[in-house]
């Protein structure tokens, strides 16, 4: 244990509950000073609730803080700013229509005569933007910043309040690989200024790279504190999920040479023009699962939306076993039989005040056993929900309960069994693990491997790479809106493949799929 | 089936708390003037119970609760149709003016002017959907602006195609002939007033309403939007062609606000003291009611009640606009309560569902609607 | 917001310069000047429609003077609208609140004058907006919901207080107070004379200045100076200084206010309450000023009204004043010969969406082109086959410009990102 005096943060005994779970239990850290101290951890492992706490923006029901030496009691995150912490959040929190000097000064507005002092703010923001190199100019707007400024942004935020320790929740799942590189040049100029960073992830090559210390979260509570010079990617991910690290392994091959699922050249263009999907071709057999790997934001989501026929495509067409797709709308491709299970599955993929046999019919107006012609089959919704319930193993009292009651990993089951229901052809599934506990994992794993045994061709999305390659049989790389590798997950190790990913010399790895 | 009694109850609870807040309210009031609280109840109960007054309470309640329809379609799908004052108006004008002009047989006469009315509510309202959809317009602040160029609208043409009304410096279409008239029913016992025939249109309308959004494809489709109109997109709503449609219903059933007046009224015309304002009374009762059709019902013939109450207070000295303050605290403490309730609901449920479940899973995961 | 601004420039001249929205902190002294050269480019094209229609009427004295008068109520409830807004709560209970501000100042001004008419005014719209707050911002009620209600409330509150408070006063009846003593008006001294001359000359713009000069600058009310000191303070206060940051932040991510440690909820409470007394002002100036005292439907739904000069003005203070000023000022052409007035002004109208039609032609956008196209041309046929508007359809016209204008710059107008949104505290991140 390090000298007080070389201690920035102390956590001792942090527990908080919310109504029926605990998110962090007994968790113990101690984070020295001008060092980047790494936290990782499974989603909903508990990292976010740790920080907020840390940030004052919840309380915890027990344990203590302590800042440089003295217990502190945040009660807001005003608290936490006096203290010396700040934070940059996974989601920023920046007002769009503001410029960058009023998003920084808003909370702490250096005044004169009752106004604002722009010119002291100015100045102010620029001095620190120099000494840091962060590059921040104070007069744009910050819908006009891309995501490497806004991050900055962020940061100058936190450095404008004096703050001396720096928490970044998942700072880099937004970023392209040159601003993660950025990012972390940014990190090491503030180490060497002396402020402590809490660097909160889950992707572990970069935790790697750029920590002094790495504390492993599992199931809300602290497993182990280890230095990266120790350890290697897969003994961190076996602490982070447990002594049983359930791999994703597909058995043997099912792919068909019948193709169901055809896309080429499609094009998708943001409002201002610019090429989120660029010219993309692929072909997905019976049997197939079609892995996408990529950093977040190069177009994933916007491929999905655009096969699902929810965001219009400027070119190309898809078409589902030879059939021509590309000018149905949602609905008929639903019916015509791709399943979707989405990436926000609180936002696209349930009603949340609804109870379960109503989200059961939630994207199969038109379909057995719902409907009845224009009428809602009632009997017949909830006797299926009844069976996805059983089959599907969703936790639940029972079918009436509104599906905001379920947990995540369970309001999951319920749409991966609503989604393989009706034959459909083709899977879209987008993170389908993400934000789940272990044990819904493994299942919807099996339901994947099962689609594929009854000859579906699977679209898989996923940002874990185990995942991405046990269940894939091929995988194609996603980088700045185009198809840059394709990659034989037989032969391919989590760390090319995330070389790979970050366009690292943009050559094909393996041997082609 | 224990849990839809819970939820049963939390329903009943809310209005009967807003209710009794509401009763409150006004018994504070009529202290602070000085007037007694119990026997102006008595007297208010007295009244309302007379078989003639209650037939105009189910006559005036059956034009709330067509106002509070319309404005409830839109509710259920998160769209404002506040505009459903100036759709019934102007409706209700274009219908007198072409019924005044037809000679047809009955049931085909008053069919027409139904149809009339209902049409040009659709279309009044259709200015806002379009608006909406193409351009991105909040209903909200359309249907306002088009309620007060109704007014305008109304205003000019009934000049142009006004008649002087007989004995009065009103002015009026032409009045509908006897053909188009429809009959009243003696609903109420030993009234000397019938109730309009036009409840039975109404009654009709609360039955297709309540069918056609709990028991259809269609009726699902426009509450998932109303619930999560991402949710809806993704599931195959064409949520654009959703505005279009349940703004035109809206309007349709607008329409028919005027029309208990108009074929069941004595004079048969649309006139300068054609009752004005019951789109926002609508509203009310949509809320009231929360937009489910037995609950509107009920919340039409309470307000309906209240509207008839303000004469006798007004004859036994107690001033009548105790009624407003009455209607209008009752709606805002009922949209109230029933956000707590909703709160409380949620709460309790996702609490119970856990607990039930503890022990059979521990999951670590982050509650339910709190993620990010 | 170039055709915002300057809601009579012309629109080939701004898409030659196109200036973007944000200009807070650049070119500080060039906002007065752009609005006097936007005044004097509207002057000259009603000064032209002036001499090509002969309706004197559209900039004499009287109607310049009407049209500000009537601008004011509509300004206030606007005012009302951008603050509540701006802090992220739609507030379509301004009407409600606007209806208590001419019932306080009908009651408070005729037992004490009309400057406490006017504070007791503001002081019921606030209570008002008080209760918005408290059902939007604690409860969590749908912002439009809660409005609604105070509109029935408001409405309900003010007929039952009629009653109870003017009985039996002289003067008075169940549905209006007694009447009121006026504010002082006030004028440049020496002008109204020599200015009044160069009006009945019916030079060529000259007289048009004059007139419009006239108008804005004698026999006016000390109130309606109060107000328009208000819009200007708005801005300084939400826009200069600490306070309007934190409040507009709000509006903008109440998350990013909350996680910088803004009170959030107090700023929507104060936002809402100023929103409210800002309507209630704008009541009080319609009992005092515009009325001579209250009376039961003073307000004619000039809440909304306000609403619409708000968004039109896309949530600023300028923009909202001139929104406010074309709907004063199409309300003052019905009181002095609208008929033919309003009638000239269709000519202008049609010259201006043709040039907007040729604008979005040249952008490309085709079918608000088109649509622009259409209303113009129909404008100008309009014009030249009839010598008078009806009555009616000069109500109207401010509406129909609303929806007009809703219409073809929707996409360009920009709402505080949160506006109308639920907050619960910590719920951001």
């Amino acid at each position: 244990m390090a000298a007080p005096a070389d201690v920035a943060v102390e956590l001792h005994g942090i527990t908080k509950r919310f109504p029926g779970v605990v998110a962090n239990r007994d968790i113990n850290i101690v984070v020295k000073r001008g060092q980047v101290h790494a936290i990782v951890g499974e989603n909903g492992a508990g990292k976010s609730t740790l920080m907020k706490i840390l940030y004052g923006m919840q309380r915890p029901d027990g344990g203590s803080i302590t800042i440089d030496g003295r217990e502190a009691s945040f009660h807001s995150p005003s608290d936490a700013i006096d203290a010396g912490v700040g934070m940059v959040h996974q989601h920023f929190m920046l007002a769009d229509n503001f410029t960058v000097l009023e998003n920084v000064v808003l909370g702490s507005e250096p005044s004169r005569a009752g106004m604002i002092d722009f010119g002291a703010a100015r100045s102010r923001i620029k001095e620190i933007s120099d000494s840091y190199g962060l590059e921040v100019e104070p007069d744009r707007l910050v819908e006009d910043l891309g995501v490497g400024d806004r991050q900055r942004v962020e940061i100058l935020k936190v450095l404008y309040r004096g703050a001396k320790i720096l928490i970044l929740d998942e700072p880099t799942a937004v970023l392209v690989p040159q601003e993660v590189a950025e990012l972390f040049d940014n990190l090491r100029e503030l180490k060497a200024e002396g402020l402590t960073v809490l660097f909160i992830s889950h992707k572990l090559d970069e935790v790697l790279e750029v920590a002094d210390e790495i504390t492993v979260i599992r199931r809300g509570t602290t497993v182990k504190t280890v230095e990266p010079a120790g350890v290697t990617a897969r003994q961190l991910a076996e602490l982070m999920v447990g002594s049983e690290l359930p791999t994703p392994e597909t058995r043997e091959s099912t792919v068909t040479d019948e193709v169901v699922l055809q896309g080429e050249g499609i094009t998708v263009r943001s409002l201002d023009g610019r090429a989120l999907i660029d010219d993309v071709a692929f072909v997905i057999h019976r049997g197939e699962v079609l892995g996408l790997a990529g950093v977040e934001g190069n177009g994933q989501a916007e491929l999905v939306e655009a096969i699902m026929g929810m965001r219009p495509v400027e070119g190309g067409s898809i078409h589902l076993s030879g059939e021509d797709l590309s000018h149905w709308g949602t609905r008929r491709r639903r019916e015509a039989g791709i399943a979707y299970i989405p990436e926000d599955r609180h936002r696209h993929g349930l009603l949340l005040d609804a109870p379960l046999w109503e989200n059961r019919i939630l994207g199969h107006q038109t379909q057995e056993p719902n409907v009845n012609g224009p009428w809602i089959d009632r009997a017949g919704a909830r006797r299926d929900t009844q069976r996805i319930v059983d089959e599907y193993d969703v936790r639940t009292p029972g079918i009436e309960v509104f599906a905001s009651s379920l947990s995540g990993g369970n309001q999951q089951k319920l749409i991966v069994g609503r989604e393989m229901s009706g034959e459909p052809k083709v899977l879209i599934a987008s993170h389908p693990t993400r934000g789940v506990d272990v044990g819904a994992q493994a299942a919807i794993w099996d339901h994947i491997r099962a689609a594929r045994r009854l000859g579906l061709a699977v679209l898989l999305i996923s940002a874990d790479l185990d995942e991405l390659i046990g269940l894939s049989d091929s995988i194609k790389v996603i980088l700045r809106g185009r198809f840059v590798a394709d990659v034989d997950p037989a032969h391919v190790t989590p760390e090319e493949l995330g070389s790979a990913m970050t366009g690292a010399g943009e050559r094909t790895e393996g041997s082609p799929g | 089936m224990t849990l839809d009694w819970r939820r049963i109850g939390l329903a009943v609870a809310a209005p009967t708390a807003a209710l009794a807040f509401a009763l409150l309210v006004t018994a504070l009031v009529l202290v602070s003037t000085g007037d007694p609280v119990w026997s102006t109840a008595q007297v208010v109960w007295d009244y309302g119970t007379q078989p003639r007054v209650i037939a105009l309470t189910f006559n005036q309640g059956t034009v709330y609760y067509l106002s509070a329809l319309a404005v409830a379609i839109g509710f259920r799908m998160n769209l404002f149709n506040i505009g459903v004052d100036g759709q019934y108006r102007l409706a209700a004008f274009c219908a007198a003016v072409v019924g005044s002009k037809l000679d047809l047989p009955k049931p085909l006469m008053i069919l027409i002017i139904i149809a009339t009315a209902m049409l040009v509510g659709a279309m009044w309202a259709g200015i806002a959907a379009l608006l909406k959809a193409t351009r991105g317009v909040s209903e909200v602040i359309s249907t306002i602006m088009l309620n007060l160029i109704a007014t305008s609208l109304v205003a000019y043409l009934l000049r142009k195609a006004a008649v002087d009304v007989a004995g009065s410096n009103n002015i009026g279409t032409k009045p509908i002939s006897e053909r188009g008239a429809l009959p009243g029913i003696p609903l109420i016992p030993d009234s000397p007033l019938d109730v309009y025939g036009f409840i039975l249109v109404a009654a009709f309308a609360g039955v297709v309403y309540t069918v056609a959004l709990g028991r259809t494809r269609f009726g699902f489709d426009l509450r998932a939007t109303g619930s999560s109109e991402s949710a809806a997109v993704a599931s195959g709503v064409n949520v654009k062609r959703m505005v279009v449609i349940s703004l035109l219903l809206s309007g349709a059933v607008a329409g028919l606000v005027g029309m208990p007046q108009l074929l069941g009224g004595d004079s048969r015309n649309y006139s300068l003291d054609f009752p004005a304002g019951l789109g926002f009374t609508g509203i009310a009762i949509a809320l009231l009611g929360r937009n489910n059709a037995i609950g509107m019902a009920l919340a039409a013939l309470l307000f309906s009640f209240l509207d008839s109450s303000a004469i006798i207070l007004d004859i036994n000295d107690i001033s009548k606009e105790i009624v407003l303050i009455m209607q209008g605290t009752v709606v805002l403490s009922v949209v109230v309560v029933y956000e707590l309730v909703r709160r409380y609901g949620v709460a309790a449920e996702q609490r119970r569902v856990s607990q039930e479940l503890a022990g059979a899973t521990d999951e670590p995961a982050t509650p339910a609607g709190v993620g990010a | 917001m170039s055709l915002l601004d300057k809601p009579a420039g012309d629109p080939m001249k701004t898409a030659g310069a196109p200036h973007r929205v944000n200009h807070r902190f650049r070119l500080p002294t060039s906002g007065p000047v752009r609005v006097l050269l936007a005044l004097g480019a509207l002057v000259f094209m009603l000064s032209v429609v002036r001499v090509v229609s002969g309706a004197n009427d559209i900039t004499s004295s009287g109607t310049i003077g009407a049209a500000l008068a009537l601008s004011i109520p509509i300004a206030m409830a606007g005012l009302g609208g951008l603050w509540s807004e701006r802090a992220g709560v739609v507030n379509i209970g301004l009407e409600g609140m606007m209806i208590l501000g001419t019932w306080g100042a009908g009651w408070a001004g005729y037992q004490w004058g009309p400057w406490t008419g006017v504070l007791v005014g503001a002081l019921f719209g606030a209570v008002g907006g008080l209760l918005h707050a408290v059902a939007t911002v604690s409860f969590g009620v749908d912002h439009i919901v809660s409005g609604v209600a105070i509109n029935i409330l408001g409405l309900g509150v003010t007929q039952f207080l009629s009653v109870v408070a003017f009985e039996g006063v002289p003067g008075a009846g169940e549905s209006q107070s007694p009447p009121l003593a006026n504010i002082r008006e006030v004028s440049i001294p020496g002008l109204a004379d020599p200015l009044l001359t160069l009006q009945k000359k019916e030079w060529f713009f000259v007289s048009d200045l004059a007139g419009v000069a006239r108008g804005l600058f004698t026999g006016v009310s000390l109130l309606t100076v109060v107000a328009i000191l208000l819009l200007v303070l708005t801005y300084v206060v939400l826009w200069r200084t600490a306070f309007g940051l934190r409040l507009r932040s709000c509006g903008e991510s109440p998350s990013a206010a909350e996680s910088l440690g803004v009170n959030v909820y107090l700023m929507k409470y104060a936002a809402v309450v100023a929103s409210g007394a800002f309507a209630g002002l704008g009541g009080a100036f319609l009992a005092i000023v515009a009325g001579n005292g209250y009376r039961e439907g003073q307000t004619a739904g000039r809440g909304y009204i306000g609403l619409a000069a708000m968004i039109f003005g896309n949530w600023r203070p300028g923009g909202l004043a001139a929104g406010a000023g074309l709907f004063g000022f199409t309300d003052s052409l019905q009181l002095r010969r609208g008929g033919e007035s309003v009638h000239a002004l269709l000519l202008l109208l049609g010259a201006l969406l043709l040039a907007v039609a040729i604008y979005l032609a040249v952008k490309r956008k085709l079918l608000p082109a088109a649509i622009s196209a259409l209303v113009g041309a129909g404008a100008l046929v309009w014009y030249a086959t009839t010598d008078e508007v009806p009555g009616a359809f000069t109500t109207m016209t401010p509406y129909v410009t609303t929806l007009l204008v809703l219409a073809l710059a929707a996409q360009r107008l920009r709402m505080p990102a949160a506006d109308g949104l639920k907050y619960r505290k910590g719920q951001g991140g």
